[in-house]
């Protein structure tokens, strides 16, 4: 009996034991598949980030300047897709998302040493630590591409990539740091004191730019001419087809921040999809309100400034707060592009101020009404539930800590783009001479000319 | 001979040089230009900065005709040309010295 007994458990021992060892290879087998499938549209984010600076940005702007500065104004969003790319393999990188102070990064990660095809379970478990740097790579190119945008057809090409390579390293890096990287100052999913939402870079991305580029506008002074002679853009075909490859390049820009391709990163694509389309009404409806005509500048501009205020917010919230943050974000930038501007006189040429600066910070603000983890339940309370977000989930207080990291990035920005402007006057100057400006970016600082009669 | 000059809207360029080979004028020069004379500009805006465009996008015409044919030449132009509307343009004409032909040296009505 006892016999039997032993025998029959050692069966049964040995079936569970080759159950639990098909149970492993299944397990195994399911975290292959949705590591592939995170990677596959995690790549595929990255290549649309990218495609969102050249030649999203690159044609949108370009076509907005006069048609003597029609290459450098594409040179300076192309340039930075290769001078940043190689500031971040060597430090950028390890900057922004190494561990040290609340503040910026270490070394670690510097030369990529460590970051291989092994997930970081940090940041993104389930894609190898190089789609996440790239991908991140690719913000960090696009970020201080927008800047150019006021500084547009007065800057020396030599102080813009310096100015461009301090500025990742001074103010990009260590403001991504703080909001994404472990341990940062406002990454309320790393143990930060001050948790501030930001999904996919309303602070790190468009605030930073925005406001420097302000600090820029300014500190340049205007360009010759403005604002008597006439500085209308050259191709609006130009910059419709750049605004509307920043719209598509976008959702890889947000639900890519989804760092997967689950439910999130659906949630993140549309509210960025509706954000776009209520900015455009908004605009519009405010263009139309205001007397003029429904222009094409202003529905694809609306269209940018909506993706802007969305973009921290679009991983948050639900779709109708989207349509909301959108319209406001259409008719805000409208205001501060048609009316704020021209009272105060500065001549931020291609409006990355009144677009970047203004909607990133009303997207950030707004995040912290409408962000809730019905949207997003990653933070959990201490007891393990999921953590109330914004107004909407009774969280109030939220709308404090948003307006703090805002305040923080708009320090960052004045403060570390002074700094990089002055550095970048003392060592090459940065306007160029003024008999250049009149002959145009194109032939003075390239040699070339973007339409050539003769050929 | 006589030269006109024929300032025109662009549009009714193809017209007008149907009209001229009907009455068998093939010679001509025509460059895109712009101008205006009493016809107001219009109005731009890009981002609420308004800019006032009062140099419109016109077509210059140039030709040489013998002057007996002058009168016939005028007219045909101007009715190919005119649409009744503020903007239609204008025409000017000069005496012209000589004419050569660089081929052969041919002189004079000849040579046009």
């Amino acid at each position: 009996m006892l016999k039997k007994t032993c025998l029959f458990l050692a069966a049964a021992s040995a079936l569970l034991a080759q159950d639990a060892e098909k149970l492993a290879a299944l397990e195994s087998a399911v975290q292959a598949a949705q590591s592939s499938g995170d990677n596959a549209w995690m790549l595929t984010s990255s290549a649309l980030v990218l495609m969102m600076t050249g030649p999203g940005l690159a044609l949108f702007y370009s076509g907005l300047v006069r048609k003597k500065n029609v290459l450098g104004t594409m040179m300076q969003s192309f340039i930075l897709m290769a001078v940043v790319t190689v500031l971040w393999a060597l430090v950028g990188y390890s900057i922004a998302f190494g561990e040290a102070t609340p503040y910026f990064g270490d070394l670690r990660f510097a030369l990529m040493n460590g970051v291989g095809g092994e997930p970081n379970g940090d940041y993104a478990g389930t894609i190898p630590h190089q789609t996440f740097m790239v991908f991140q790579l690719m913000f960090a190119i696009i970020t201080p591409a927008l800047i150019s945008g006021a500084f547009a057809e007065r800057m020396k090409f030599s102080a813009m990539l310096l100015f461009c390579s301090l500025w990742l390293l001074i103010v990009y890096a260590p403001m991504a740091h703080m909001v994404w990287g472990k341990g940062g100052l406002f990454n309320a999913f790393s143990g930060g004191k001050l948790p501030c939402f930001d999904f996919a870079g309303g602070t790190v991305v468009h605030i930073t730019s925005g406001v420097s580029a302000l600090v820029c506008a300014l500190y340049l002074g205007k360009r010759v001419g403005y604002p008597t002679e006439t500085m209308k853009p050259h191709s609006l075909v130009l910059s419709f087809i750049g605004a509307c490859l920043l719209w598509v390049g976008w959702f890889g820009f947000n639900a890519g921040s989804a760092l997967g391709s689950g439910s999130l990163a659906t949630s993140a694509f549309v509210a960025t999809h509706f954000g776009a389309a209520a900015a455009t009404v908004g605009w519009l409806v405010a263009e139309c309100l205001r007397g003029g005509k429904p222009s094409v500048l202003g529905g694809i501009t609306g269209a940018v400034a909506g993706l802007v205020a969305i973009t921290p917010a679009s991983g948050f919230v639900k779709p109708m707060p989207a349509l909301v943050i959108g319209f406001a974000a259409g008719i805000v930038c409208y205001l501060m592009v048609a009316v704020v501007k021209h009272k105060f006189g500065y001549d931020d040429s291609l409006d990355a101020f009144g677009v970047h600066g203004a909607g990133g910070t009303l997207g950030a603000l707004l995040t912290g009404v409408f962000a809730t983890n019905a949207v997003n339940n990653a933070l959990k309370d201490s007891a393990g539930n999921p953590a109330p977000l914004g107004l909407v989930d009774g969280n109030g207080g939220q709308i404090l800590n948003q307006a703090i990291g805002s305040a923080l990035a708009w320090g960052l920005a004045i403060v570390g783009t002074l700094v990089i402007l002055k550095i970048c006057d003392a060592v090459v100057g940065l306007r160029v001479a003024p008999e250049h400006e009149i002959q145009g970016l194109d032939l003075s600082q390239h040699g070339e000319e973007g339409y050539s009669l003769e050929s | 001979m006589k030269k006109i000059e024929a300032i025109i809207q662009p549009f009714k360029l193809e017209e007008v040089k149907e009209a001229l080979k009907a009455i068998g004028i093939d010679g001509m020069t025509v460059t895109e230009v712009r101008g205006h004379g009493r016809q107001k500009g219009h109005k731009e805006v890009y981002r609420g900065q308004e800019y006032m465009v009062d140099l419109l996008p016109k077509v210059k015409l140039e030709l040489v005709v013998p002057s007996s044919r002058l009168e016939e030449v005028i007219k045909t132009l101007t009715a190919a040309a005119r649409t009744g509307k503020i903007g239609d343009g204008k025409l000017f004409l000069y005496d012209v010295a000589e004419a050569v032909r660089i081929r052969n040296d041919d002189r004079g009505e000849a040579a046009l």
